[in-house]
């Protein structure tokens, strides 16, 4: 186990190596320099400025220095807001977007595991394809078109909620449900399908020649070994949550990290551009990291024993 | 002696996609109590969904009781509310399964899964149930149990396992166990310690054994009586000596011929021609006809019904009916009959099987 | 019972021979793998449902730009704004052209004029939204395909190569393969498409170039898993050609996995396009596809929600319809699932 998670840490720190190696190389071929907004400086000022940023140096100590600031959580500094630091900025919005993204798992996963549950449990009725119909719905249809028509019906049209403007927690409601679509439908299809299996299993046979009643044997027995792969959906389910945000806070006016990375994109403010991405980069994959982890402990007892069709 | 189930014409069909599939078609035995009645049979036969529509454990979605009476009790178990028949499971009926790896819940402690019988049926508290599932544990031959009781089932071996569903199954001193095919996954090694274990708790709990198998080397070695299947029926039931020293139905001398043994004098295997049938259209007069060379015209028609050979023995083929020509049965099963006292060939003084 | 039977006729006793071959014979015709996988897709209605709707928008995608004497990519100011209208539907009060001017409901087209019709309106350059919008399907639907294309043939490449070489090259590729899928999709995504000009064909590469190590996973795990099988190994014995072995042992035991993991890749393909020009990283105007005529509808949501609702009932659809099949082959194609 400590092998595979020195393994694993070390590919981590593979791929964000690339990732911000990438970035540097973007900064340095896209147009628009840190000085591109400040172009009626006079030479001097000019001067003073690369010297300060340390511009005039040869670009591998401009890469050294980066990455060194990097593993410092040093993001740069952003052009659009005048000399304020990205990471900075960043966790100033973090709060806003962890609010959406850890309302809309909780509320989605649960509800999802639920609607898989139903489903599974009463397979082949009217509940089970009410409940595939949500999840082909939720796994289908992105979450900005969800976003967009809840918008449309709920602030616009009945006018429950303000259009466009944060006023505090009443107004994740909307962005987190649309958010949450995509949770639900994933975990309520992973459910029923390996509650499905679980029940035909031996051991469910077993449980039930031992004279368990369905109750005992939905949740005593079933319901665990239906719970337990399901965290291997949880880094997939993150990463699309994030993409999700990006589209989702921008429709609802949410002050959080995905709504300003949209703006710093259509501003072309690099810097935060680069640094959200970082940012991005290492919660997903500190996320599926964990996960993996998480789940190679569990997971020997399963595979040897359960999973082994 | 006392019945402890008796099944009555059990019929019983499943609905698929392709139709409906006559899986049973009239089946009637009964077992008596400390007995161990073998059912053998090729896969497809019904056998393990006898046991199963004992137990009502099929699906019910797609299972149809067609006809007949399973007698427990004094009850019929298929009349009985699924209420009713929780408190049967387990408690006065227990079963085994044929693969140990995938019969017990992997995320559950064993002690946890021997304890549950004990805490639903026998009303025990906990650290009771500990203390008798301890006990279980090492009855069923497993060292250390207090220590192993703690452990998952992935920490144990195959044999292992299914000594630990034995303990399951034998936690409320069943009247009846049902075991599916219980060797057939493992070891041979292994299979001749668990038959051992099995025939020494039956001794000492006194329980009714239906015994499933398609190994005849493992009836003989522990069943008291035998019924064959074919097709979905029962085509011939008797002590075990009759059914190995005194078979009557074609279908019985292929099995008895196809069993390899260590004396055979020719090198070739028999094997019983063709495939089982097609239970979708089963045939309408003796289903083992197609495959037999013993076919009689009469064998298409109509289905033969089970000839009395003696008191315990009886055989479903027309050759039995006194109208039916004399037909000598393969040689090896031929050898066998000589030495039964009440078969045709017997021939009388050599130490016979009784 | 034996008084009963003994009404038999004696002749019904005459022994007979049957043929034991007969019992051999199988009653159920032989299905090709495809014919079976196809009587499965068959029953599954869902799909077929799926499959017309999918032909239709196809359809639709070439013949409906010209349907209408409207140019999609034409400005006409003077036609900005105008909401839905249909000859014949006008009168039952639907598709009338009437749309809100500031905070009154009004007919625009009366108002302005207008004598022509815009079946599903014009947004706020009087550019004609229905052939727009099909225009735009085509070009979502270009895109999706062809980076799923890409996905494919250098998923099954890239794993068949890994899976089948096995040992060190294997070993290579597949240390390159984790350190890219530590990369998120989103991330490198925006980052290629930063590094091109926008255009059709920045967008597929952007989506292909971590879009196939899916693929190639699922397809090294599969060849990995038949080539030590049984019938790999008799052909080998026989001193089947690797060409051979790849191209009639392996490849048609893949085809069914890897048609079933294309059907999920086109969605994915759709999604990502839509979602870059909904966050202004994708086509810019006057291109259309399914993403920037959303993000256009989405800014005029309070006054013509019309421009919205088209093309994102026209991409759920599409989703819902790949969706859809992609599970329909699936289970269709899955031999678990056979009874």
């Amino acid at each position: 186990m400590a092998k595979y998670i020195t393994k694993r840490v070390v590919y981590m720190f593979i791929s964000l190596f690339l990732i911000a190696s990438l970035t540097f190389v973007l900064m340095k071929l896209l147009p628009g320099s840190p000085l591109a907004s400040a172009e009626k400086l006079s030479i001097e000022q000019r001067e003073v400025i690369y010297e300060k940023y340390g511009l005039n140096d040869p670009i591998p100590v401009q890469y050294i220095r980066y990455m060194g600031n990097l593993a410092k959580g040093d993001f740069g500094i952003s052009f659009q807001y005048k000399n304020a630091d990205v990471m900075t900025l960043i966790l100033k919005k973090l709060e806003y977007s962890v609010i959406l993204g850890a309302q809309a798992i909780v509320f989605g996963t649960v509800i999802g595991i639920v609607l898989g549950m139903i489903a599974a449990l009463k397979q082949n009725t009217i509940w089970d394809y009410g409940s595939t119909i949500i999840a082909i719905l939720g796994i289908s249809i992105p979450s900005f078109v969800f976003a967009v028509l809840l918008q449309f019906i709920f602030a616009v049209e009945l006018e429950w909620f303000d259009v466009g403007l944060w006023n505090g927690w009443k107004s994740s409601i909307l962005p987190s449900i649309a958010l949450a679509m995509g949770p639900i439908a994933i975990a309520a299809r992973f459910i029923r399908t390996e509650m499905i299996e679980v029940l035909g299993t031996d051991y469910i046979l077993l449980a039930k020649a031992k004279g368990a009643n369905w109750f005992e044997i939905a949740f005593k027995h079933a319901f665990r070994n239906a719970l337990i792969p399901l965290i291997t959906v949880l880094g997939p389910l993150a990463a699309g949550l994030l993409t999700g945000s990006l589209v989702v806070e921008q429709i609802f006016a949410i002050p959080g990290i995905g709504e300003q990375f949209v703006k710093s994109i259509n501003s072309n403010d690099y810097a935060i551009i680069m640094g959200t991405t970082m940012f991005f980069s290492v919660f997903l994959i500190v996320i599926i990291l964990i996960v993996d982890i998480l789940y190679g402990i569990i997971d020997p007892r399963i595979r040897l024993s359960g999973g082994s069709k | 002696m006392e019945k402890i189930i008796e099944v009555k014409d059990l019929e019983l069909s499943f609905h698929t996609f392709a139709g409906e599939v006559k899986a049973i078609r009239g089946v009637s035995f009964e077992v008596f109590k400390g007995e161990t009645l073998a059912i053998v049979g090729e896969s497809g036969s019904g056998k393990s969904v006898t046991t199963k529509s004992i137990m009502r454990l099929l699906p019910e979605s797609s299972t149809e009781f067609k006809n007949g009476q399973v007698l427990f009790g004094g009850r019929d178990l298929l009349k009985i509310s699924e209420r009713e028949m929780q408190k049967v499971r387990g408690k006065d009926i227990s079963m085994i399964f044929q693969d140990p790896m995938t019969s017990l819940n992997p995320t559950m402690k064993i002690g946890k899964q021997i304890m549950e019988p004990l805490l639903k049926h026998q009303k025990l508290n906990k650290s009771d149930a500990w203390k008798k599932s301890v006990e279980l544990l090492g009855l069923v031959g497993m060292p250390q149990p207090e220590m192993r009781m703690k452990q998952f089932p992935h920490q144990f071996s195959g044999g292992q396992r299914q000594r630990i569903v034995i303990a399951v199954a034998l936690a409320c001193n069943p009247k009846l166990l049902i075991a599916d095919e219980p060797t057939t996954a493992l070891d041979v090694t292994i299979q001749a310690q668990i038959l051992e274990l099995m025939k020494d708790l039956q001794k000492k709990i006194d329980t009714s054994i239906i015994f499933i198998t398609h190994d005849l080397g493992v009836v003989a070695n522990v069943a008291d009586r035998v019924a064959v299947m074919y097709g979905g029926q029962i085509v011939e039931v008797g002590t075990v000596d009759e059914i190995f020293y005194n078979p009557q139905h074609p279908y019985t001398w292929g099995l008895l011929s196809s069993m390899p043994s260590l004396d055979a004098t020719e090198d070739k295997l028999y094997a019983i021609p063709g495939t089982p049938p097609d239970l979708l259209a089963p045939p309408k007069g003796d289903a083992f006809a197609l495959r037999s060379e013993y076919a009689l015209k009469i064998d298409l028609e109509e289905m033969p019904p089970l000839f009395k050979v003696s008191e315990t023995h009886y055989a479903a083929t027309w050759l039995l009916h006194p109208d039916a020509p004399q037909v000598d049965p393969p040689a090896p099963v031929m050898e066998r009959m000589k030495s039964f006292p009440g078969s045709r060939y017997y021939e009388g003084n050599a130490g016979g099987a009784k | 019972m034996t008084n009963k039977l003994e009404k038999l006729p004696k002749d019904s006793f005459e022994r007979i021979t049957i043929d034991s071959t007969q019992a051999e014979k199988i009653s159920k015709p032989s299905l090709s793998f495809w014919q079976d996988a196809w009587l499965r897709i068959r029953k599954n209605k869902a799909a077929i449902v799926s499959m017309f709707i999918l032909i239709f928008i196809v359809f639709m995608t070439f013949a409906g730009p010209f349907m209408v004497k409207h140019d999609p990519e034409a400005v006409k100011v003077s036609h900005a704004n105008l909401p839905p209208k249909v000859p014949g539907l006008e009168k039952l009060g639907i598709f009338d052209g009437v749309g809100k001017l500031g905070s009154k409901t009004v007919n625009l087209y009366e108002l302005k004029k207008i004598d022509t019709y815009y079946w599903f309106g014009t947004d706020s350059l009087g550019r004609d939204l229905f052939s727009r919008l099909w225009k735009g399907t085509q070009i979502s639907l270009l895109i999706a395909f062809v980076a799923a294309f890409i996905d494919v043939v250098v998923g099954v490449i890239y794993g068949g190569i890994s899976g089948y070489y096995g040992g060190r090259t294997d070993d290579i590729m597949q240390r390159i393969v984790e350190v890219l899928i530590g990369i998120p999709t989103l991330v490198i995504v925006i980052l290629m498409i930063m590094m091109m000009d926008s255009g059709i064909w920045s967008i597929i590469i952007a989506i292909s170039i971590t879009g196939w190590i899916g693929m190639s996973r699922i397809v090294r795990g599969q060849v990995l898993k038949y080539k030590n099988q049984e019938f790999v190994l008799a052909a080998r014995t026989l001193g089947a050609s690797d060409r051979r072995i790849i191209g009639k042992h392996l490849l048609p035991n893949l085809m069914a996995i890897i048609i079933v993991n294309m059907m999920f890749t086109i969605p994915t393909a759709i999604f990502f396009e839509a979602f870059l020009s909904f966050i202004g990283l994708g086509l810019q105007a006057p291109k259309a596809s399914l993403g920037t005529l959303i993000n256009d509808g989405y800014k005029f949501i309070s006054y013509q929600p019309y421009m919205l609702f088209f093309p994102a009932f026209v991409l759920s659809l599409l989703m819902i319809a790949f969706n859809l099949i992609g599970d329909g082959l699936r289970d269709a194609l899955d031999p678990k699932m056979k009874d």
